[in-house]
Order: structure tokens, then C-alpha cells, then sequence
């Protein structure tokens, strides 16, 4: 089968690949980019983990073929830090104790960030809401949904 | 349609590891040349954070600081035999091997530390920075960074120690088939609050209360991430969990995430946590550990909340709408009980 030339930015960069007819974007990340941060969890929709932005907006890499990214900017958890500096959702969820396993986190980074990059100060239910989709099996939530909340409060500390 | 509310209660005693073959871990220590230390165990951290607990036992034993150990685990190729990761046995058990290799280690760097310093090892000590300096004199001091090349390149020693915990074989009395199947026990005990829909069968979790007794938590902030988790997980068991949710035929079960019930962010309530600690004679440090005991009572304190809601008595997990709903009819309604 013939391959499809592919260029979408990847974390600001811009990336060209040759994928195969339906191809999905988590494996386009993983295998022909070497992204290794979105993760695979259940390869239908239902547990989140593999959450990506795409142009700004969440998506799950596991259901998107990857040729629909063609021009498009996509963003993993592996492009939120700067430099060495963690982003403040990674300082959040470390100094909240908000993963054990960490299976999850990376989906639920992706969706912690799409929340706050659209809603700065979101209120609890509304973190609840953002990350609704993602499956957590060791934390029971809580960690996490604190985590959020104060990343998003830091945020207003340092306006 | 009426919303009952109702609390129960369940207290655990829940032993710490197994008897079985002695339930036996173990450890390997040893340092490098720039000073630091490794622990080689074949023990999984499945995220409970026990990789962080036996470094800190293992500096804390050592006398080093924390940073200057390294944690190597979940590889039968590099680290020695561990039974495994289960039955709240990981702080316990491993901890124990860790600082029995530890314990021998230090002897070792005691002595490189005693010939390099020309006096005799019982007058050392440790300062937890790094340094090992004569008793009352802490100028006459040597770091261990210098220790562990003087023993590598001069002394010709390898700072190392090895660990083995393994639990003394209970017999059994002829007479009465008394034995003692754990050396430790852990305890805990948990009120929770439902609200139970009479039309629905529905349950929701109102809040929790509980207080664990683990011995000492050896990392507060470990200790209880573990507990507010594995509460949540013994709330999905009580009430959502199980392959064959509603028909007793496995075809029409879950197959996949999407139709396996847990219960999600807005499903979860308020838990206050009282950590008690009481230091177990036989735990590194006085530790036993958390672990299972986390999800444990919440189990049966929901099904006696229900009971207390509404009356019926389900024994059968997990307890669904259509488990509570067709209790509450054949009873002939709900029947609140007296709160206490």
C-alpha cells in the first residue's frame, strides 16, 4: 500500500513522515516521531491516556488518523515544559502527590492544561468535567483534581 | 421518591504479609566509587511509592543522606529473590531486608572509614551529610565520598551488605491447631455516609471518615495519597466493580473500559483521614504499611450504610441499583433504621 507523505508541527517543530492509510496519530507519535508521552491505553476512546492537543483543542490521538493532523499543530505532554523548567500543572501534580502509577498522567495533563489554557480559574466542578474522560485506577481523583486547582490559583498568584 | 441517608461502620485487622514458606525478601547493598549507593531489590513499585521508602530506610540505616541513594527495582536478573508486591507486605518485608544490607554496608564503611582515619570503628559515626567523624571531634571526619574510594582503589574492601527478611515458621499446636499466621497487624476503621434513592436502588457516597493505625508512616505524604486511593477503589468495589455487573451470563459483560464500571471524578466525597501511628516491634523503623487495608473496610461500612439507609441487607458485591431496588421491594419499601 502506498505511503502518504505527512507534515503537521509537533511541539512547535515541524515534523514531515510517511504513514500508511489509516495510520492513527498515537502511533504516528510513538513509532514514526519517537514521542513516547502520549500513552496507550485502551485504543478506543475509553480511557484518555492518550489525550493530545490538536490546534489547541483535545483530542484523542488513539481515535484521530493521523493524515487529518496534515498543517495542523500538535501538542503532547512532551512539549509543555520549558526547557528544564516543568510546566505548572507537572509542578502541581508532583507537589499534590497526584500520581502513583502515572499510567495517567500524561492524559490527564493534556486535558488539565486544554481546561486552563481556555479557562484560567475554573471552579472544582468544572475540573471534574475536564478530566471526566480520563481513567485514573490509583489515586481516586482527588489528588489530582487539587492539583488543577492549584495550578490554576499559582497562576493567578504570579498575574 | 425519597433519598435515605445512612452510615455504617467496619473496622479491619488486617495482617501484614503471609506466613507461607516465611513470605522472605531481600536485598542487596552496595556503594560506588563516587560515594553513593545502590539497592538492588527484584521488589515492584506498582506506584505505591515503595521505591521511595526503602531508599529513605536504607539512607536513614546508612547514615547518607537520602540523595545519595539509588533504588534499582522490578528486574529478577540484577536483584535478589522478592516474593512479590501484595499483601501489605512491601514496606514490612522489603524494608527489613533493605536494612539488614544496609546495616552490614555501614559496618563495612565503618571500618574503611576507621583505617582511614586511624582509630577504632566504634568511635565513629555518621552525620547524615555525608561525613563520618570520630565521636565528640567531628574535625577528625572523612566523607564517604573519600571512604568509598580509599576501600575501592586502596583498601581493596567493597563497601556492600546483603538483606534477608523472612518470617519465623509458626508451627502448629496438635492439640488446639493454634498458630500465629502474621507477626504484625495493621488496623483500621472507616464511617461511611450514603444517600440511598428508593425509586433508583441508586447509592451515593456522602462522605467518609476513618482512622488507620499502620505503625509509623514512614513517608506521611505516601501514606496517605495511598490511603485516599485505595478508599476510592474499595468504594468501586462496594458499589460498581465486577465483570457480570447485572446478568449472570459473562457474554453480556464488560468487555473493555467503556462498560467496566468505576466510578469517575464526580463520583468521589469527601474522606477525612486519621493516621495513627503505633511502631511495630518487628518494622524497619516501627513501619507496617498501608497497602491493602486501604480499600478494605470501606466495603462492608457501605453495605452497612445501606442497611442503616434503607433496610435491607445486601451481601453480594457490588451492590447495584437493581441489587438494592429489588431488596426494597421485596421488603415492601425502605425502612430507614435508627441513627446512632
Amino acid at each position: 500500500m502506498a505511503k502518504t507523505a505527512l507534515q503537521f508541527q509537533h511541539n512547535g517543530r515541524e515534523v514531515a513522515i510517511f504513514v500508511d492509510g489509516g495510520t492513527n496519530l498515537l502511533v504516528a507519535l510513538r513509532e514514526l516521531i519517537g514521542d513516547m508521552t502520549p500513552k496507550f491505553g485502551c485504543g478506543q476512546g475509553g480511557c484518555g491516556t492518550c489525550s493530545v492537543l490538536i490546534d489547541g483543542e483535545l483530542h484523542l490521538s488513539c481515535l484521530t488518523l493521523a493524515e487529518t493532523v496534515a498543517g495542523r499543530s500538535v501538542e503532547t505532554l512532551d512539549g509543555i515544559k520549558d526547557g528544564p523548567n516543568l510546566h505548572p500543572l507537572q509542578r502541581a501534580f508532583a507537589d499534590n502527590f497526584a500520581a502513583q502509577c502515572g499510567y495517567c498522567t500524561p492524559g490527564m495533563l493534556m486535558a488539565a492544561k486544554a481546561l486552563l489554557d481556555r479557562n484560567p480559574q475554573p471552579s472544582r466542578a468544572e475540573v471534574v468535567e475536564a478530566i471526566s474522560g480520563n481513567i485514573c485506577r490509583c489515586t481516586g481523583y482527588e489528588p489530582i483534581i487539587n492539583a488543577v486547582l492549584a495550578a490554576a490559583s499559582g497562576g493567578r498568584a504570579r498575574a | 421518591m425519597t433519598r435515605h441517608r445512612g452510615r455504617g461502620i467496619a473496622s479491619v485487622n488486617y495482617p501484614i504479609g503471609m506466613n507461607l514458606g516465611g513470605d522472605p525478601s531481600q536485598a542487596l547493598v552496595h556503594s560506588n566509587p563516587s560515594g553513593k549507593f545502590t539497592v538492588a531489590l527484584s521488589s515492584i513499585d506498582l506506584g505505591q511509592g515503595m521505591k521511595s521508602v526503602t531508599r529513605q530506610i536504607c539512607a536513614e540505616t546508612l547514615g547518607v543522606p537520602v540523595e545519595d541513594v539509588y533504588v534499582d527495582t522490578a528486574d529478577s536478573d540484577t536483584g535478589p529473590h522478592c516474593m512479590g508486591s501484595f499483601a501489605s507486605r512491601g514496606t514490612h518485608r522489603v524494608g527489613n531486608a533493605v536494612m539488614a544490607a544496609a546495616r552490614e554496608a555501614r559496618g563495612v564503611m565503618m571500618e574503611a572509614a576507621a583505617e582511614e582515619l586511624e582509630v577504632n570503628a566504634a568511635d565513629l559515626e555518621t552525620d547524615g551529610r555525608g561525613n563520618i567523624h570520630v565521636k565528640g571531634a567531628p574535625h577528625r571526619s572523612i566523607s564517604t565520598k573519600d571512604v568509598a574510594i580509599a576501600a575501592q582503589f586502596k583498601q581493596g574492601k567493597t563497601i556492600s551488605g546483603r538483606g534477608i527478611f523472612l518470617v519465623p515458621l509458626s508451627d502448629v499446636d496438635p492439640e488446639t491447631g493454634e498458630m500465629s499466621p502474621a507477626t504484625c497487624y495493621a488496623h483500621a476503621c472507616l464511617v461511611a455516609e450514603v444517600e440511598v434513592d428508593d425509586e433508583t436502588g441508586e447509592v451515593d457516597m456522602v462522605r467518609m471518615d476513618s482512622a488507620y493505625e499502620l505503625g509509623r508512616a514512614l513517608n506521611p505524604r505516601l501514606v496517605e495519597q495511598q490511603l485516599v486511593g485505595g478508599a476510592w477503589m474499595g468504594v468501586s468495589h462496594a458499589l460498581y466493580e465486577t465483570p457480570e455487573p447485572y446478568y449472570p451470563e459473562p457474554v453480556h459483560g464488560p468487555r473493555d473500559f467503556v462498560e467496566y464500571l468505576m466510578p469517575g471524578p464526580g463520583d468521589i466525597c469527601p474522606h477525612d483521614i486519621a493516621v495513627l501511628e503505633r511502631p511495630a516491634p518487628d518494622g524497619p523503623f516501627g513501619a507496617k504499611g498501608p497497602g491493602e487495608m486501604c480499600a478494605n473496610p470501606v466495603l462492608p461500612a457501605v453495605a452497612n450504610a445501606i442497611f442503616n439507609a434503607v433496610g435491607v441487607r445486601i451481601d453480594d458485591l457490588p451492590i447495584t441499583p437493581e441489587k438494592v431496588l429489588r431488596a426494597i421491594r421485596a421488603q415492601g419499601g425502605a425502612r430507614p433504621q435508627p441513627r446512632r
